[in-house]
This record gives C-alpha cells, structure tokens and sequence, in this order.
C-alpha cells in the first residue's frame, strides 16, 4: 500500500496461485525442523481444541453436557440436530442472516469496486481525503455511533415511512459499510497491479470508462473480489453488536438468535453446539474453498 | 454514457498525464463528465459512510454535551444543554464514575497490548515456520484460518462452554485431570475473566496476523534468499537481515489493524461475558455500552466515546507518525 519503489508490480494473482518460495536451496538443519515441529504441532492443538468440544458436545446427550466434562461422549445421538429447530426459531434467524449477508456483500463489492477503479485510474482533488477519511473510518468505535445510528434510522422511519429501524433493509445498509473501507483499500491496490495499459486500449477500442472497469479491469482483478467478498460476507454474518439492537423478532439474525438456547432453568450446551457448528458450517467452508484468493488478493492487493 | 463516450475514451490517457484542466472550450460538457465521473464513482461509498458513519459520529459528538437521560430519549433534540458536565464526570476519576472508566481503560490497555503482541508473535512465527513446502502444509493452513472464519459468537459461545465452572473443559483438564488447582476455578467471573477473555481473543485474533504476513512473506523475492545462502547466512541470519525487514511495511498496517480491532472489540466480551462484564475484564467497549444502554445515560456514554475516539486518533497519528519515519507517507 505505501511501496513507493519501481520495482515491477506483481502480476495478478489469477496467474499467480499461492505458492511456496523455498527460502534456500540448503535443506534447514535439525533444530529448525524440530522446533517447527513442536510448535505446529502446539498451536494446532490450541487451534482445533474449540473445534473438538463443538463438535463432540454437538453429538452428545444432555445428561453429558450437563455434569463434568467428558472428553469421549457416553453415547451419540443426533437429537441435538433437530431439536435445535424446534427450541427456538433458528431457521428462520439463518434465513435472516442469509439474506442480510448476502445483500450487504453484494452491495459491498460493487459499491467497493466504483471507487475503487475511480481511486485507482483517476486523478481529481479530494481523492486523498476520500481515502483517508474511509479507513478512518475503521477505527471509530461501534459503541459511538450506534445510539445516533438507531436514532437516524427512527427519524428516516418516521419521516418518509422507510422502515430502516427494525428491518433487514437497515442492517444491510449498516453492514456494508463496515466492509467498504477495508474492500475499497484492498481492491486499490489490487486495481493498481492490473496494467494501465489493458484498460487504456479498451479505452482507445471504444469502450467507455465503465466498459473498461467491467470487460478489462474486473475480469482481472477476480481473486481479490472474490477475496473482498468473502471480507465482507464473513464481517456481516458475524457482526454481534449491531443486531442485537437494531432487530426484532421477525429480522432477528443468528448473532442474536443463538442466546436462545439458554432459558432460565437449563442451558442446552448440546443444541448450542449443533447450532454453533451449523450456523458456522457456510461461512466455514466458503472461506476454505476460497482463502487461496483471500491470500493472493491480499497478496497482490493489501500488503504489496 | 452514451454521447461523449467516444471523445472521452481518446482523451483518457492525455487527461492523466496532463492537469485535468488540459482540455477547454468546445470540450466543455466532456471535460465535466470526465472530472465528474470519479466523484459519480465515489458517490455511493461517500453517501454511505456519510448515512452510517460520519453523521451519526457528529450526532454523537453532539449529543457528549446534552443531558441525554431516559426522559428525553425519545426526542433527543429537546435534551437540555449541559455543556461539559459528562466529560468533567466522565474524567472525574476520584468519582465512582470516573474511577470506573480508568479503571477499564487501563484494562483494556493491558489487554490490547497482550493481546496484539502474541498475535503478532504466534502468527508471524506460523508464517516464517511454513514458508517452506512440506507434507500437510496446505492442510494446516486451513486448519490455523479456522478461528478466523468461524463466526465471532458461534467460536466465542464454544470458549464459554470450555470455561464454565462445573461442565467446562478447562477445569475438567486443570482440575480433575492434571489437579493443578485445589478446586475448580471460576473463570467468567472474578479475576480469571482477564485470562479467559485474553485466551478467546489470541485464538480468534492470531490467525488474521498469520494471513497477513504469510501474504506479506509471498511478496519477498526469492533471489534475496538465494543470494544470501550463497554468501553463507544460516537461516537465522536470513530471518534477521531479509525476512523481517521486508515484512516491516506489512507489519506496520497489521499492528495498526490489530490494535484498533482489539482495543474497540465488543463482541467477544459480550458473548463471553453478556451485558456486564466482570471488572478484571471490562473492555472499554462494553463499559461504554453499560453505561449508555443499561443507566440510559447516553449523553455520559457518547462523552466516554468520544474520548475514546480521540484517544485511538493520537496513538493512530503518534505510531503512523513514528514508524512512518524515513518511509514517504502513504501514498494512497
């Protein structure tokens, strides 16, 4: 983002898939390799130990989740798994979480992709300001604008009879914005790295600016919109804060939904686990599927 | 779109390379609709940041100076001036207020700096660790990006269940297991939190810093490691001299990102902890919450916001400020 050197731009990582770079033609001595070992094998430990208890408390009774601690379940069963449809309406809350993610992600990537090319082909004043001032935007606590948020989204509700308040239209439009900055900042660089002159001639071919963006520009740049719309889809479908006080109970989302599993006089720590592990299985294997383009997006675009 | 288009498209390249005001006269409607056409482009980012963040940020700095109770919530313009009542209150730190908001700030200081440091350690280390191919590397970097896919309170809700005080797994394994505590510990409540919070955040947080750096690390190029095996370096060496300082502009965003992130978490306290937090673990963030949405002092908590924010705009301004020396400023 800030390399002010010549040095040739990498070339765009569609042609480019993440590969290693052998450090040194010597083979690493015995201690390196051992300490690698250990470590990885350490912090994989730490890394799936939550993994583990989800999805072993996920197949266990009740009985088990309630009293110590067992490492082997006493018994499988699948129970958890349907009733948690049943305890509260999670169906409906992942239909919600879906819809709002899907949208604000969407919204996202094309809004982020505007500036974007605008940022990167153009030259106009304030272009310095605008930049700044949208990643500063990433570091304003939530907490600061959530009450004049809601409040703005009440006033615009009362005022020409938008429902923002309450309603996914809302949550979707306040999701979106906590991806832009970081998809605006990371598409820059990766637009940077596609060659001006492959626009240029699209340009020259006739083609109008946006022509150029969308047949020549876009088509290259797919691994780090890919990369920011998987940036964007995870912030919105794990955003907490905001959908606990901006949605009710017809828009709730799975980040305020899943509270439901605990009443008053029994936690259902087996059905919280099958519903953690389902509600986290889409974003989970999207993101695996595609974190190749995450690192070479982020690769070509964000840390260059 | 449809009428200059063509006269647009000749003239692209020149306008760059020329002032944007090269082209005059007869050209005029084509002049504007280039210059205007970036501003078009930026509209809807600036309309929305302006909607969700900036409006609502001037809101909030305005209402830091109203007496904004639960009497006047429901039309905030007619809350009584109070000029700097809540901001003396809030840094009244001999008051329980005051004292409170120290007390959290500090928290969260410690926690931050913790938290960012063995990120920063643990992901770097992975990185450095697999830059090299062998067997299972591919697989074990998706296993190190699963905290970081996992949704905050589907991973966050898994940490809770681990560290309940009868049916967890951290006091089966310290207590029953290996017996290194006389009883089972309490760790969502008392002094513990901070241990537990600190651990849920490190393993939610470390995987982002190993992305970053192992996208950082792919950008080094390799006749720097070549040349320098030549010239003898042994592995530490290269790490010292190449590795690390190549990583040091990657490495500058990733603290600042880091930082901000974990300074301004919310979600991970509220899951763990719900709507109050134990003391020894009370984030800023869910102070400020406590203080506006359970109280209903909203003008007190938009204050404690504010404050908030101008502390993250200096320590932001002092670090860019300080690692950016010798480096031309961001040129974005």
């Amino acid at each position: 983002m800030s390399s002010t050197s010549t040095a040739p731009r990498p070339a765009p990582a569609a042609e480019r898939p993440v590969r290693a770079v052998p450090r040194s033609p010597m083979a690493p001595p015995r201690s390196f390799l051992w300490s690698r070992a250990i470590f990885l094998t350490l912090l994989t430990g730490f890394v799936l130990l939550p993994v583990y208890v989800m999805v072993s408390s996920s197949l266990k009774p009740l009985q088990d989740v309630s009293g110590k601690f067992r490492w082997v379940p006493s018994g499988l069963t699948i129970r958890p798994y349907i009733d948690i449809w049943s305890t509260v309406p999670l169906a409906k809350y992942f239909m919600n979480s879906l819809i709002v993610a899907g949208a604000a992600t969407v919204c996202s990537v094309v809004i982020a992709v505007f500036s974007a090319y605008a940022v990167s082909r153009y030259n106009f004043r304030g272009k310095r300001v605008f930049t700044v001032t949208v990643l500063s935007t990433q570091m304003f606590p939530g907490i600061l604008f959530l009450l004049p948020l809601f409040l703005i989204y009440v006033n615009i509700g009362n005022a020409t009879g938008i429902a923002l308040f309450g309603s996914r239209g809302g949550l979707i439009l306040t999701y979106l914005t906590f991806s832009l900055p970081f998809s605006i900042w990371m598409l820059i660089g990766y637009f940077d790295s596609v060659p001006r002159d492959l626009d240029e001639a699209a340009l020259v071919d006739g083609c109008g600016p946006l022509g150029a963006l969308f047949r020549v520009v876009v088509p290259a740049a797919i691994p780090g919109i890919v990369a920011v719309a998987v940036y964007a889809f995870m912030t919105a479908w794990g955003e907490v804060l905001f959908a606990s006080v901006m949605t009710n109970d017809a828009t709730r989302t799975l980040a305020v939904g899943l509270q439901g599993y605990s009443t008053q006089n029994e936690v259902y720590w087996n059905q919280i686990m099958a519903a953690s592990l389902v509600v986290s299985i889409p974003v989970v294997a999207g993101f695996l599927l595609l974190q190749r383009y995450l690192v070479a997006g982020l690769t070509a675009g964000a840390v260059k | 779109m449809t009428t200059t288009t063509a006269d647009a498209a000749v003239d692209e390249p020149s306008v760059r390379k020329n002032s944007p005001g090269a082209a005059r006269g007869p050209r005029r409607t084509g002049r504007i609709r280039r210059i205007g056409l970036p501003y078009l482009l930026l509209l809807p980012a600036l309309l929305l940041e302006l909607l969700v963040h900036l409006v609502p940020m001037v809101i909030g700095m305005v209402m830091s100076f109203k007496e904004l109770t639960q009497f006047y919530i429901r039309d905030w313009g007619t809350a009584p001036w109070s000029g700097l009542d809540n901001y003396t209150m809030s840094v009244d730190f001999d008051a329980p207020v005051g004292e409170a908001l120290l007390h959290s700030f500090f928290v969260t200081c410690v926690f931050t700096v913790l938290s960012v440091g063995i990120c920063w350690l643990l992901g770097t280390a992975a990185a450095i660790y697999m830059q090299d191919v062998f067997r299972g590397r591919g697989l074990l970097r998706a296993v190190f990006l699963v905290p970081y896919a996992l949704p905050v309170y589907a991973a966050v809700i898994t940490w809770a269940f681990m560290f309940q005080h009868d049916n967890g797994l951290v006091n089966h394994v310290l207590h029953d297991q290996l017996g290194l505590t006389d009883k089972p510990s309490f760790w969502l409540i008392g002094d513990n939190s901070f241990v537990a919070l600190l651990t849920v955040s490190v393993w939610k947080g470390w995987p982002f810093a190993f992305l970053i750096v192992m996208a950082g690390l792919q950008n080094i190029p390799r006749e720097l490691y070549e040349a320098a095996s030549l010239d003898g370096a042994g592995l530490w060496q290269q790490l010292r001299r190449i590795t690390l300082p190549s990583l040091r502009p990657v490495n500058q965003v990733l603290v600042l990102v880091l930082f901000l992130w974990t300074f301004n978490d919310f979600n991970t306290p509220y899951v763990l902890f719900g709507k109050a937090a134990p003391e020894a673990a009370d984030l800023i963030s869910i102070h400020i919450y406590q203080s506006s949405f359970v109280t209903w002092n909203f003008g007190a908590g938009s204050a404690m916001s504010v404050l908030l924010l101008l502390f993250l705009l200096v320590v932001t301004g002092v670090y860019l400020a300080l690692t950016s020396r010798g480096r031309k400023a961001a040129d974005v």
